[in-house]
């Protein structure tokens, strides 16, 4: 085994790519053979570290000092200060950290020191083009754990998890694959959902591009339990680079026989193929997904039959999201209870956020359930820039529900959300600040369901254009008190008879805010102002 | 592979190329197992903390030994380095006293005074 003294571990995330990683990388590369010391030091591309906002993120090991913000020139003077003289670049640390006395190590920043990683253990850690990397972190050993426990034994400790779906609905999973498991039929499928089109989420991606082979390892263990012997991924067309991980991960696993025939010793075969969507919201609903996957229109299906009956091709199919999966490990190597302890009772675990928005430290965390926004917000986030104030979060992507400062304590939890009026979503957490108007708000959002209606349905084709229609109204404060009554009425209409779930959540928005921000509804149709300012009011027209 | 026994023997190998990253951010315990320090008990002081590390579950805290620091008159001497933090030099060790400190500074960052003998102006890297 080669020894280097030191790693040197640039991020390729999707964010810190767009903001130049690459070219950072090559510069490291280059100044590292340049001083001779190539033998001495090793630079490894790998997944999101989660600081997106101070991107590029570079660490240096084995001090785990985190750079923020690295450009090639940069890279080079931590060459020659950090690496070949031990010199930690002060000026690239975390704002604030510069001042600090000596130099912390990732792990110790505010920003990760809160976290709870369980999804993300080995985003920022590992290469993610490398199995052995994976595998050294006990990746697939509870595979090969679960293989000898059997089917049964897997379900039960995924049940007495208390797992729960990430993608939104929170479904128990183990309840999900029991299902699957016992609907009649030789042939079963399982397929994990990557079509992430939530907007503001972009959680599954970076799952999948720092730790392809755990949601690879995920599946192996659901197919097993649900006796599927294929399995798919159905990815967003958008996700170029989670592609490219995935399919070389999948390649390596083959390779080891990690997939394919007979894995591990055991009699289990299974292998996965991709499906690449073509960036339509809707089949992000499993069902649509579904005819997606079958090269039909993506619209989504009748339910019931759920898919655990009746789905891919008829045969019973289990659908479950990339986080959901990623947690699967973790659960049968460390077992139900040590799960059950993390977060609140009824719906354990961590949760994986996109933090968007007026945020100072805007990227990917991973927190326990339960914790409340205010602590994502100002201990994690590290608030609100621009001397601002805090407005609402949106929780959980357009279908979620829009909280204001009152509800900043809530518990970010599936349940408690609910209970507040709100939902949890896929994980998206969009803060806006005070320059924003609610309503302005939600006509983007309403017109991001108009277009994105499958149109298959009336209620969602007709309602969401209805609803978007009413709430321009409003903005364009034309409104009267009788269009607050035909709002509801036709938000009730939409959730009760909507096929799924685009038209059931479509009217949550406004609902939401109809209900904590009843004064901007009132200044828009009573006075006639738009208090921030925003709206393109009739008297100022006038 | 075939079984889950090659799984586990290339686990053994990769991890060495990843060690690296993943002691970093850990705590480090240095027992000073010279003639001198062995002769004081360090063997005992040594597996005292492996065994209180083991309970407590601390699998993140790297344990290493060391030769004499020439301070053989204090031994058994045992070195703490926190990330970030000076480093602190016990003397005088014992079987007890090492669960003690594990307790109060590895978990609970509470340096135990009366069994300090230095401590270190410079930060542990």
């Amino acid at each position: 085994m080669e020894f280097f003294r030191s790693h040197v571990l640039v991020c390729s995330g999707a964010n810190c790519s767009l903001k130049g990683s690459r070219g950072v990388r090559t510069a490291f590369v280059e100044e590292i053979n340049a001083q001779g010391l190539d033998k001495e030091i090793k630079v490894i591309e790998t997944g999101c570290f989660g600081l997106c906002e101070e991107g590029p993120v570079v660490v240096v090991y084995p001090e785990a000092v985190h750079y923020c913000r690295v450009d090639p020139q940069d890279a080079k003077e931590i060459v020659r200060e950090h690496l070949a003289k031990g010199r930690v670049v002060k000026r690239l640390l975390f704002k604030g950290d510069m001042e600090l006395p000596g130099v912390q190590t990732w792990q110790q920043m505010d920003f990760y020191s809160r976290q709870k990683r369980v999804v993300l253990r080995n985003c920022g850690l590992i290469d993610p083009d490398n199995i052995d990397e994976y595998i050294a972190r006990n990746g697939y050993e509870a595979l090969g754990k679960a293989l000898s426990a059997g089917p049964d034994k897997v379900i039960e400790v995924v049940k007495k998890s208390g797992l729960r779906g990430r993608g939104g609905a929170g479904f128990p999973t183990g309840l999900k694959w029991d299902f699957t498991s016992q609907a009649p039929g030789e042939q079963k499928y399982l397929v994990c959902n990557a079509d992430e089109g939530e907007p503001g989420t972009f959680k599954d991606r970076l799952i999948l591009e720092g730790d392809p082979h755990s949601v690879i390892e995920g599946m192996a263990i659901a197919a097993f339990a649900i006796g599927a012997s294929q399995g798919y991924i159905y990815f967003r067309g958008e996700y170029r680079l989670s592609i490219d991980r995935l399919r070389n991960a999948i390649e390596q696993a083959r390779e080891y026989g990690l997939l394919g025939k007979g894995i591990l010793g055991s009699g289990f075969d299974f292998d996965i193929d991709i499906r690449v969507g073509a960036g339509a919201y809707v089949c992000g609903e499993e069902t649509a997904l579904l005819n997606s996957m079958e090269g039909k229109r993506g619209e989504p299906r009748y339910k019931p039959p759920y898919p655990a009956s009746v789905g891919l091709w008829g045969k019973p199919t289990c659908v479950n999201n990339v986080e959901t999966l990623a947690n699967i490990a973790p659960i049968i190597l460390e077992g139900a209870e040590w799960y059950v302890n993390i977060g609140p009772k009824g719906c354990p675990g961590t949760k994986v956020f996109t933090l968007t928005g007026n945020i100072n430290n805007a990227g990917l965390i991973e927190v326990p359930m339960g914790i409340t926004l205010r602590e994502i917000i100002y201990d994690i986030g590290g608030g609100i820039p621009n001397g601002r104030s805090f407005k609402m979060a949106q929780t959980g992507g357009t279908s979620g529900g829009c909280l204001p400062e009152a509800l900043l304590d809530v518990p970010m939890d599936i349940d408690s959300l609910e209970a507040a009026g709100s939902a949890l979503g896929s994980g998206a957490l969009m803060i806006m600040d005070d320059t924003h108007c609610i309503i302005d708000v939600v006509r983007c959002l309403l017109q991001f369901f108009c277009h994105e209606s499958c149109g298959q349905c009336t209620p969602c084709r007709e309602g969401t254009r209805r609803l978007y229609e009413l709430i321009d109204k409003i903005a364009r404060m034309e409104a009267v008190e009788e269009d607050v009554s035909l709002i509801k009425r036709l938000a009730r209409t939409m959730e009760d008879a909507s096929l799924c779930g685009l038209g059931q959540t479509a009217p949550f928005p406004i609902l939401t805010t109809m209900r904590f921000f009843p004064e901007e509804y009132k200044a828009h149709i009573e006075e006639g102002i738009c208090p921030a300012g925003v709206c393109n009011a009739r008297s100022h027209i006038a | 592979m075939k079984s889950l026994d090659e799984l586990r023997q290339l686990r053994e190998k990769a991890q060495e190329t990843i060690r690296l990253r993943e002691q970093a951010g850990g705590i480090r315990i240095i027992v000073g197992m010279g003639t001198c320090g062995i002769a004081a008990g360090a063997r005992e002081v040594m597996l005292a903390i492996v065994d209180e590390l083991q309970k407590k579950n601390l699998d993140d805290v790297i344990v290493t030994q060391t030769g004499c620091a020439g301070l053989c008159e204090k031994e058994p001497l045992v070195e703490v380095l926190r990330p970030g933090e000076p480093k602190i030099t016990y003397g005088y060790m014992t079987a007890d006293k090492a669960r003690a400190m594990i307790t109060s500074h590895v978990v609970n960052g509470q340096i135990i005074g009366e069994y300090v003998v230095a401590k270190e102006d410079d930060v542990a890297e």
